[in-house]
Parts: C-alpha cells; sequence; structure tokens
C-alpha cells in the first residue's frame, strides 16, 4: 500500500469509529484527540481494525505514533508497505 | 376520593408515583402509539432472520435512535443501552421536570433485564472464527457491553446521571422488578427521582430463539401477527422481542410540589419463587405472589379492575397461570384478564413495565385491550372476564394488577392505582 491508500485506509477506520464526524477536514499534522475527541477505547479500535483488516501487529509501547494523520502514516508505511490493496 | 388501600393512608413521602413513561415496543414508540395499537389490535411481530436459527419471527422496534444517542455511543454501547436510552429520555421529557436543574446526584436508575451479554458474547465468537479463535482479535469492548449494569449504566452516561445505577436480574419478572425496585428506592429515600423499569434485546442473541426451539417453546405460524396467541388452543410457544419501558417515579411529596401530571400511584406489589422447577410454572406460588400484592395493600381480589396477566403462549405456563387466577379471582364478576403478549410477543426484561403501561390509559378511557388471536379459546384458559379480541369500555377502572413472572420460579406483581 502506498502512504496515500494506507491514509484512506485509516480514514475509512476513523469513519467507522467516529460516525457522526465529518472528516473531510481533517488537519494531517493535528491530532486525532485534539480534532476527534478519541480516548483510549478509540484508539485501541485502530489497532484492532488494524490487526484484523490486514493483520497488522502494533505493539503498546507504539500506541503514540498513532496520534495524528501524518504520524500514523509514516509508522504504519514499512508495516503495509507490501500489503496490496483489495 | 378516598380508596380502600393501605397506601393511600401513608405519608406522602412514602407514596410512590409515575410521573413520566418512555418506550419502545414493537407496535408503537411512545404511549399513545402502543395504545392506540393495543386498542385497534395490531400486532408488532414480523418475520426475522438471525444467524444459524434462520428464518423465525420476531418483535421488533423501530423509533429514532439518534435522537437521544451519537451514532458513536451507540456503536460503542449495546442494544440494550440504545433502547434503554430512548425510553429514560422520553420518561423524563415526559415528566414534565424541570430535568437539568435536577440533582443528578439524587436519581437512581433501576432496569430489569431478563438477561445480558448475550448478544455481545455471541457477536465476538462470530467474529473470531474469521481468525481461528485467537482471542488477540477478541475485542476490548467486549467487558464494558457485557457487564451487567450496562444498560443502566449507559443511561447515566448518556443522561449524566450520578445517583445509583444498576440492573435487575429477574428472567421474565424483571420489568416488575425495575418498578419494584424503584419504589423502594424512594421509600427509602436513597434517591428523589427514579428511572425504573425494563429493557430487552433479546432478539439480536439466537441462543435465546435456539433454546426456546430447542424446548420445543418457540412459536411459529405462517401469519406472523397470528403467531403470539396465549390462551389459543393451537398456541405454540413464545415470540421474541426487543423493546423498552421506563417510568419516572417520585415520592407524592416531591411530585405534589412541583405540580406534576400523576398518571398513576404504585400501590403494592410481591415478589416470591416457585421453588419446583427451572422452568415449569407453579400455581400455587403464583397465587401466593398475587395474594401477597393484595393483602400488602390491605386490598381484596374484588377490588382490582383488569389482571394484565404474564400468559406467553406456550401450552403449560399459559394454563397453570389460569389456574392461579381461578384461585384468587373466582368469585370476582367484574373483573377483566387481558394479555399483551399477543400484540407484541414477549419483551422478556421489558414485558412487565411494557405490559403495565399499555394498560394505564384504561384509568382515564375505563377501556380494557383485548388479548388477541383467540380463535379456539382453550377450554383450561376460558377465565370468566378474558377480554377476547376486542377491547371492552368498564364501567370503573380503579387498580390494575400487573403478572410478571420467569424461569427459575420467579413471581412478581405490581399494582397500580388511578390517581
Amino acid at each position: 500500500m502506498t502512504p496515500a491508500e494506507i491514509r484512506d485506509e485509516i480514514l475509512d477506520i476513523l469513519s467507522e469509529i467516529t460516525p457522526d464526524e465529518d472528516l473531510s477536514g481533517l488537519d494531517d499534522d493535528k491530532s486525532f484527540r485534539e480534532q476527534l475527541e478519541l480516548d483510549s477505547m478509540d484508539f485501541l479500535d485502530i489497532v484492532m481494525e488494524l490487526r484484523k483488516r490486514h493483520r497488522v501487529q502494533i505493539a503498546e509501547d507504539e500506541y503514540g505514533n498513532l496520534a495524528s494523520m501524518a504520524s500514523t502514516v509514516t509508522y504504519l508505511e514499512p508495516k503495509m508497505r507490501d500489503i496490496v490493496n483489495a | 376520593m378516598s380508596f380502600a388501600d393501605r397506601t393511600s393512608q401513608l405519608p406522602d413521602d412514602q407514596r410512590v408515583v409515575i410521573t413520566g413513561i418512555g418506550l419502545t415496543s414493537p407496535n408503537g414508540h411512545n404511549l399513545e402509539m402502543f395504545r392506540e395499537s393495543l386498542l385497534a389490535g395490531q400486532s408488532g411481530v414480523r418475520k426475522y432472520n438471525i444467524r444459524y436459527v434462520g428464518d423465525t419471527l420476531a418483535g421488533v422496534c423501530e423509533f429514532e435512535s439518534t435522537k437521544y444517542q451519537s451514532r458513536r455511543d451507540m456503536r460503542r454501547g449495546t442494544r440494550a443501552g440504545t433502547v434503554g436510552i430512548w425510553a429514560a429520555s422520553e420518561a423524563i421529557q415526559r415528566s414534565g421536570i424541570d430535568w437539568p436543574n435536577v440533582d443528578k446526584s439524587k436519581v437512581g436508575i433501576y432496569i430489569g433485564v431478563t438477561e445480558h451479554g448475550n448478544v455481545e458474547t455471541e457477536n465476538e465468537i462470530h467474529s473470531i472464527k474469521a481468525y481461528d479463535y485467537d482471542t488477540t482479535y477478541w475485542s476490548h469492548h467486549h467487558n464494558p457491553r457485557t457487564v451487567a449494569n450496562n444498560p443502566a449504566g449507559e443511561i447515566a452516561l448518556n443522561m449524566g446521571i450520578t445517583g445509583p445505577h444498576y440492573t435487575i436480574g429477574a428472567a421474565c419478572a424483571a420489568g416488575n422488578a425495575g418498578i419494584i425496585q424503584g419504589v423502594q428506592m424512594l421509600r427509602l429515600h436513597e434517591c428523589d427521582l427514579a428511572i425504573s423499569g425494563g429493557v430487552s434485546e433479546s432478539i439480536h442473541t439466537f441462543g435465546i430463539f435456539a433454546s426456546f426451539k430447542s424446548q420445543g417453546a418457540l412459536a411459529s405460524h405462517d401469519d406472523p401477527t397470528k403467531a403470539s396467541r396465549p390462551f389459543d388452543q393451537t398456541r405454540n410457544g413464545i415470540v421474541v422481542s426487543e423493546g423498552a419501558c421506563l417510568y419516572v417515579l417520585e415520592r407524592l411529596s416531591d411530585a405534589k410540589a412541583r405540580s406534576a401530571n400523576i398518571i398513576a400511584e404504585v400501590v403494592s406489589y410481591a415478589i416470591n419463587t416457585d421453588a419446583t422447577d427451572f422452568v415449569l410454572p407453579n400455581p400455587e406460588r403464583q397465587a401466593q405472589c398475587v395474594n401477597l400484592a393484595l393483602s400488602r395493600g390491605c386490598l381484596t381480589a374484588d377490588h382490582i379492575d383488569i389482571v394484565s396477566t404474564h400468559a406467553t403462549g406456550t401450552s403449560s405456563g399459559d394454563s397453570q397461570e389460569c389456574i392461579a387466577l381461578r384461585n384468587v379471582f373466582q368469585d370476582c364478576e367484574n373483573i377483566r384478564f387481558n394479555n399483551t403478549k399477543s400484540f407484541i410477543g414477549h419483551a422478556m426484561g421489558a414485558a412487565g413495565a411494557l405490559e403495565l403501561a399499555g394498560n394505564l390509559p384504561s384509568f382515564q378511557d375505563r377501556v380494557c385491550h383485548a388479548t388477541i388471536n383467540v380463535d379456539n379459546l382453550d377450554p383450561e384458559c376460558a377465565l370468566p372476564g378474558l377480554v377476547i379480541n376486542q377491547p371492552q369500555e368498564l364501567p370503573k377502572v380503579d387498580y390494575i394488577l400487573n403478572n410478571s413472572f420467569g424461569m427459575l420460579g420467579i413471581n412478581s406483581v405490581v399494582i397500580v392505582r388511578r390517581f
């Protein structure tokens, strides 16, 4: 997956977690928590969805990399670059 | 006007009244719609499909769930929480209380449930099957969704209520048990306002359908609206339904102080236990429960105008309840019996509370709704006074007695009076 495809995938996961939010104006450099009021259970949802959809494993001490869209894509790119988007 | 019951002699801060009702039922999402359906003979049972069991029948609720809850919270929570939030919010709104200025630490939430957690556990097991049952794919939401207090806790979270909240597990007697708990807590001054009643999400667990089917107690009929048919000779079991019915209960002194619209007064109640079988009812204990509720309220059988029966449409259960009712009410010429499950199926934890609610407008219109789908009355269920298929106008309605019984032999009775 390319960084753009990873971003789309994260957006899709976020749209499931926060169905009431309009994600079109999401600022990639601002934290999710600040923009979407995500809590720890929501971040665990992101981790679980990545695991379920792509078998991507994220260690607990690396959850901090999922703070914003930019940091998430940067962190996931090496883990997901070999995944072929279905 | 003075009444005979003991409760009317109590000081106002020991008397508990109903000042608001919120509900969702398979045939109406507020009391007016529900009552209209009951008087019109409108069933809420439809065709339904659930995994593993396949095509069956159920009572399904339709209401504007996003009116009081975000889609995000709905996703995070449970269906029991969602129907509960709807009913609680509607009940508070309809009570006319100045909710923003209510001390939320003095509000108690007491929710009857038949079961809770089956839906989410089944969902998770179904989900991890795709991952060869690797439990690292098991949702972190499972525990908060399945803890037994979940439906009450979701209401508390949604409405900012900081007083006590918990559920009362009482099988299919739970709706009455929730009301009783609220009355008791108000009398003890543990809270100033109680949100009490019952909820059911049971149509979302295949296990409850499968278990009734294995027991030979799951209703079937070519016409879904005829499937739930208590007292009919051809009845063949239960239609499982979802729903919620929650009451705003207040001490009479508080209700008077805010000039509340008082719908009815809870004048007596009783809960007892058969201690004889896991599933089969015991009419002797049921009769004892009814008599206990009457005697506690200093009432006699002939004070009761309408008995809302529990009958679920099972072969044994209906006739056994009729034995109990004959035992207690045999000399009562003017009493009327009806049944709500014939319209909406068995709403499990919500059943008792819903079935009482549908009868409460009788205090104003003096009409007793019927039990429908009785094409061939079972002689064993031919109670004199059974209102069959068409509603009946009565000369007076002062007292309604609501039966609600459940597995493991739990029996509950609530008696309410016109106010």
